[in-house]
Order: structure tokens, then C-alpha cells, then sequence
């Protein structure tokens, strides 16, 4: 099972790579999105200086991008640091899913982010998920640019 | 306790004429040509008239039922409720007997009339429909409440005429549960919703201190499962209308969600999320029994039985995206059946047993359609920028869902809103709600 999911994962993580390459070839890259993919900073919060409070992932995705994976080995060096904070880790979908599925989407999406934060010696301890699906966008348009900035997940202090 | 237990509903009698009918309705197809129908005003007399008036505030409680019920069948599609303006004869002699060709004149095929008057403090109603063209009485029946459930009493007779005319039960005496919503977008405030069918008698069942989703009636429509964010932690609830009485699901370490009932009542069906996989589990109400349904590493959600209840049609990931699957209810023998382009979720099994309705994203619009449990016979009968969450009316032949708008530029103008749409995909519209609002259950027939 656990093995499967990794190897999952893995399979998920170079069959995004090779959609980032296809996709960079294409100059899709807006500045702010690569694929569609968020790559702004416009509501991007810091846990402390150069720490970045947040992931972002393609639509239906839940695989971290190298990007994210940097963000998130970040947090893990702030939080071994600071070994007394906590943290909740809120995922999030856009608008355009079902709610019931966008639930359950946000939940994997927070756990993605929970599961690499461990492999970096966070213990689960510390870390707890919360899903808010499609229910807490920070971005109300309709448009791909303000879903690309929803579909997230953020490490939020819990004390 | 059974609120609509106590509601007091003497039937005092019933005869039926045994004449076949000459008008009938077909409601399997799209309906163009509504059934002209005459809704006479309920005939009252003057002492009647001003004991309700004292009671209830309305001047004239006759008119009021009667507008009851031709709202009703006007806004079924079926009916075609003629201009009273046009009517010849008085309602307390058409009441005793119709001059059929002053209705014939006025091309009306059905007629109802009928009288109300103060007895013993209640309210006594009898109606009558008659068939204009066989100059023949199709059905009478009389009944007596407490003064109060007028607006029931219309949906009541509602649902008889629409009964005789269409052989199918109505839907016309029921309640929608549903979220009402405001706020901005980013922010928005959640509130449990209760109102009638026709959006009178709305009520508010939370505060909105905490976000709440998809509440869904028990099949007596008595009580209420949903999800709570409850000191941020989601979870399952269950919510007795009448008492206010809530309590939490199970004992479940993660989040909860996607409830719905069994439809003998007895357990919760709902999906719990740990460590990024979603399965569907039963919760047994009366010996608190938890069962697994589903162990699948891909996301399981919005689970629904079949009204027999010897299957479960459910909405999975495992094949990559968004499928419908059917399964027994124990889980066993999973089967996808949605092979369209597209993404499918948010499957629920009709009351009538044959079909599966469902929200489907494709190419960027949402659809409503149905399709048979087998997955055949895709329909697709209502497509927009986002709409989701069907649920069906008691006789099977509605859909109440929720549509939100598109933002502008400035990421403003958001609206949510609930529509209903018949099988047929005719007869698409908004169902008015003093806020906006978004997850619709539709309840069981109040009474029968």
C-alpha cells in the first residue's frame, strides 16, 4: 500500500515533470503560472523571513512541484528551529470541482505537503490537516490565473 | 417527537367518481402544452372569513389557498392556471355545481373548486376537481386542521390534483434543506436552511458561527445529516429539525463528510479522509457500528444508496479522474458505469430506483444529467458555468441543484442560487431564496 502510493507518487511526480517541459516548450509560462501551476508571490504569507507560508499544485493534482518541494524544505528548517511551534496544514481546491470531491482533494493536497515535511524530520506530531476544499478561496475570480492561486495548501501556525 | 405525527389531518371522506378520465397528463415527456386548468377561489362564509382573518391575518383565507395551489401547478410545467378575471361563475355555486359551459367557454379542461369555513376552532376544507369536458366530478375530499397549516392544506390539494390528473404521486407538500449564503466570496458565512417547497416559511437552523455543508434529510425528513466545521474540525452531524438537537457522527480522527442516509433511515453513509485517502464508511445509528465500505488508496466521496438499499452508486478518482461507480452495499462488486468525456461526481440514485443523477464538468461547463444505474442512456438536461449537487423530488420526476455565477475582472458578482429542472429537461427555474444558497435536499411527501 504505503510503497504503492510512493511509487505513485514518483510515477506522478515525472509524468508532471515531462508536463512541465511539454508545457514550457510551449511558453504557457505567464509570469505568474507555470502550466497551471501558481508561481507569484501576490498572497504568499511568511512564516519568517525567506520562508514562504504556502504550495501550489495543478488543477486535480495533489504532487508537489519542485518549487513547492523547496518551499516546504524551507519550512521544515524553520520548524526544526523552532521545535516548540505546531502547525495546521490548510489545503485547498478551486472553484471549479464538485464540493464533495474538492473535500477530499484539498485533504490529500494538505497531506502531500504533511508527508514531505515529515521525510524532513518534522514529527506528525506537530502537524495536523485541515481541508477547507473550495470553501476559503483567496482569489474570488473566474478566471485560471485566480484558481491557480486557490488551489494551495498553507502552513498555518497552530500556537 | 414527530412534528407532522402531531399535525392533526381528519380525512373525512373520500368518494371518487368512477367515471375514466378523459383528461390526463403525460408527464414523461416535455410538457408544451400545459393542461388549461380553472382554479375557482375557495368559497367562504362571512362568519368563516372573519374568525381566520382574526386568527391568521388574511383577509380572505379562501383566495389564499386557492393561490396556493395554482402557484403549484403553474410552476410544475404541467398546468396552465387560467386568468380568474375571466371566470363566470361564482365559487360557491360552481362549488355545489359547475355550469360546464361557461368553463368550456373559458377552454378550461379541469376545474377545481371547493370551501373552507371555522369548525370547532379548525379549519375545514373540501375540494372538488371536475373534468369540464365529461361534465363529471374526477375527485372530492374534505379535511379538517388546525388553522395555521393553511399553506399545507394548499400543498395538499396540489398533490391530489396532481395525483388524479397524472397518476404520479406530487411533491408539492415537502421542504428543502439547503445552505443559505452571504458574504464576500473569500469569506463566506454558511448558514443551515429550512423553507417549503414553493420558498415560504424559511427558517434559519444555525447561526453562522461555523462553516456548514450538504445537509440531507432522513427519509421521514424528521432529521438532518450535514457537515460542521465546528471548532474546525469537520465532521459529520446529525441535526433533529424539530428539537434542535445535534450531535457529531461517530468517533472518527479526521474529517468526516458527504453524509447521507440509508434509506431505511438506520445508518449514515459518509467518506472519511485520513492521511490524503478518502474511503466511504456506515455509521450504524442505533448500535453505533462502524463499517469500512470501501479501502481503495484513490478518493472515494458522495456516496448515495439505491431506494432498496442492496446497492451504493459513489464518486471515485481510481481511474485517474472522476468516474461514478456502483457497488453492493457491502462494498462488494464495484463497477464504474459514467464513460463520457469528462468528469462526473456528485451521483444520486433516484427515489424511483431507475436512474442516477449527476454533475459532469466538461470543457470547461457544468452539466446536470441522468443515466440509467448501468450507466446507458446518458442525458444531459442543463449545462452552465457551474452548477453541482442534484437532488431529487420524492415522485422522482424534479431536480432541485445549485448554480453559482461567474465573476467579472474584478472578481465580483458571485451569486449561488437554487434552480430545479424536470426529467424531462424542460421547465428549468430559479426557486427563490431570501439569501443565496447552495446545497439543496429535497424532503419526502409530508403527508399522504
Amino acid at each position: 500500500m504505503r510503497f504503492n502510493k510512493i511509487l505513485k507518487n514518483a510515477l506522478l511526480v515525472i509524468l508532471a515533470c515531462f508536463a512541465l517541459t511539454a508545457c514550457a516548450t510551449k511558453k504557457v509560462s505567464t509570469g505568474q503560472m507555470q502550466g497551471d501551476v501558481y508561481t507569484g508571490t501576490d498572497t504568499v504569507e511568511y512564516l519568517a523571513s525567506g520562508v514562504p507560508d504556502r504550495v501550489f499544485f495543478a488543477t486535480n493534482e495533489s504532487v508537489l512541484t519542485t518549487a513547492s518541494r523547496e518551499t516546504l524544505r524551507k519550512q521544515a528548517a524553520w520548524l526544526r528551529k523552532n521545535s516548540k511551534v505546531n502547525i495546521v496544514l490548510e489545503g485547498h481546491a478551486d472553484e471549479r470541482g464538485t464540493r464533495e470531491y474538492n473535500l477530499a482533494l484539498g485533504e490529500r493536497r494538505a497531506n502531500a505537503a504533511k508527508d514531505y515535511l515529515m521525510t524532513y524530520g518534522i514529527s506528525s506530531d506537530r502537524i495536523s490537516v485541515l481541508s477547507y476544499g473550495k470553501e476559503r478561496p483567496v482569489d474570488s475570480g473566474s478566471n485560471p490565473l485566480a484558481w491557480s492561486k486557490n488551489r494551495r495548501s498553507v502552513t498555518v501556525k497552530a500556537n | 417527537m414527530d412534528m407532522y405525527k402531531k399535525i392533526f389531518f381528519l380525512f373525512l371522506f373520500l368518494f371518487q367518481s368512477n367515471a375514466f378520465a378523459l383528461i390526463e397528463v403525460d408527464i414523461t415527456r416535455g410538457n408544451l402544452n400545459p393542461l388549461p386548468v380553472a382554479v375557482s377561489p375557495l368559497s367562504i362564509d362571512e362568519v368563516s372569513k372573519k374568525e381566520f382573518e382574526k386568527i391568521l391575518k388574511k383577509e380572505n383565507i379562501g383566495s389564499e389557498i386557492s393561490s396556493i395551489v395554482e402557484k403549484n401547478l403553474k410552476t410544475s410545467g404541467l398546468f396552465n392556471p387560467l386568468n380568474k378575471d375571466a371566470f363566470l361563475q361564482e365559487p360557491d355555486i360552481a362549488n355545489l355545481k359547475p355550469r360546464f359551459e361557461d368553463w368550456n367557454l373559458i377552454k378550461a379542461q379541469a376545474l377545481i373548486t371547493g370551501k373552507v369555513s371555522f369548525v370547532d376552532e379548525k379549519l375545514r376544507v373540501e375540494f372538488r376537481l371536475w373534468d369540464v369536458l365529461a361534465g363529471r366530478e374526477m375527485m372530492a375530499l374534505a379535511f379538517t386542521t388546525v388553522p395555521t397549516n393553511w399553506r399545507r392544506v394548499g400543498h395538499i390539494i396540489s398533490d391530489k390534483v396532481y395525483q388524479r390528473l397524472t397518476g404520479e404521486k406530487g411533491y408539492f407538500d415537502t421542504r428543502i434543506i439547503y445552505v443559505a449564503e452571504e458574504g464576500p466570496k473569500t469569506k463566506r458565512v454558511k448558514k443551515l436552511a429550512i423553507m417549503d417547497q414553493d420558498g415560504s416559511n424559511n427558517k434559519f437552523l444555525t447561526l453562522g458561527n461555523e462553516l456548514v455543508l450538504t445537509p440531507r434529510f432522513n427519509p421521514n425528513s424528521q432529521m438532518v445529516t450535514y457537515l460542521s466545521y465546528f471548532r474546525n474540525l469537520p465532521r459529520v452531524y446529525l441535526l433533529d429539525i424539530e428539537t434542535g438537537t445535534q450531535e457529531v457522527v461517530g468517533d472518527f480522527p479526521g474529517m468526516t463528510f458527504a453524509p447521507r442516509f440509508s434509506p431505511d433511515g438506520k445508518k449514515i453513509i459518509m467518506s472519511f479522509a485520513k492521511d490524503g485517502n478518502s474511503d466511504i464508511y456506515t455509521m450504524d445509528l442505533e448500535n453505533r457500528i462502524v463499517d469500512k465500505i470501501t479501502n481503495h488508496p484513490s478518493i472515494d466521496t458522495s456516496p448515495s444508496y439505491s431506494p432498496d438499499g442492496k446497492y451504493i452508486c459513489f464518486n471515485s478518482d481510481r481511474s485517474g479522474y472522476q468516474q461514478i461507480y456502483i457497488m453492493d452495499s457491502n462494498g462488494k462488486n464495484v463497477k464504474r458505469i459514467s464513460f463520457g468525456k469528462g468528469l462526473y461526481g456528485t451521483p444520486v440514485w433516484s427515489p424511483r430506483g431507475d436512474l442516477i443523477a449527476f454533475t459532469k464538468l466538461h470543457k470547461g461547463k457544468f452539466y446536470i444529467g441522468v443515466m440509467r444505474t448501468d450507466g446507458t442512456g446518458e442525458r444531459l438536461l442543463t449545462e452552465n458555468y457551474y452548477q453541482e449537487a442534484p437532488s431529487w423530488s420524492p415522485n422522482g420526476r424534479v431536480l432541485i441543484f445549485y448554480r453559482e455565477t461567474k465573476t467579472d475582472e474584478k472578481g465580483e458578482g458571485f451569486s449561488a442560487k437554487l434552480w430545479s429542472i424536470d426529467l424531462t429537461g424542460y421547465n428549468e427555474r430559479q426557486v427563490v431564496t431570501p439569501t443565496d444558497a447552495s446545497d439543496p435536499s429535497w424532503s419526502s411527501l409530508l403527508s399522504n
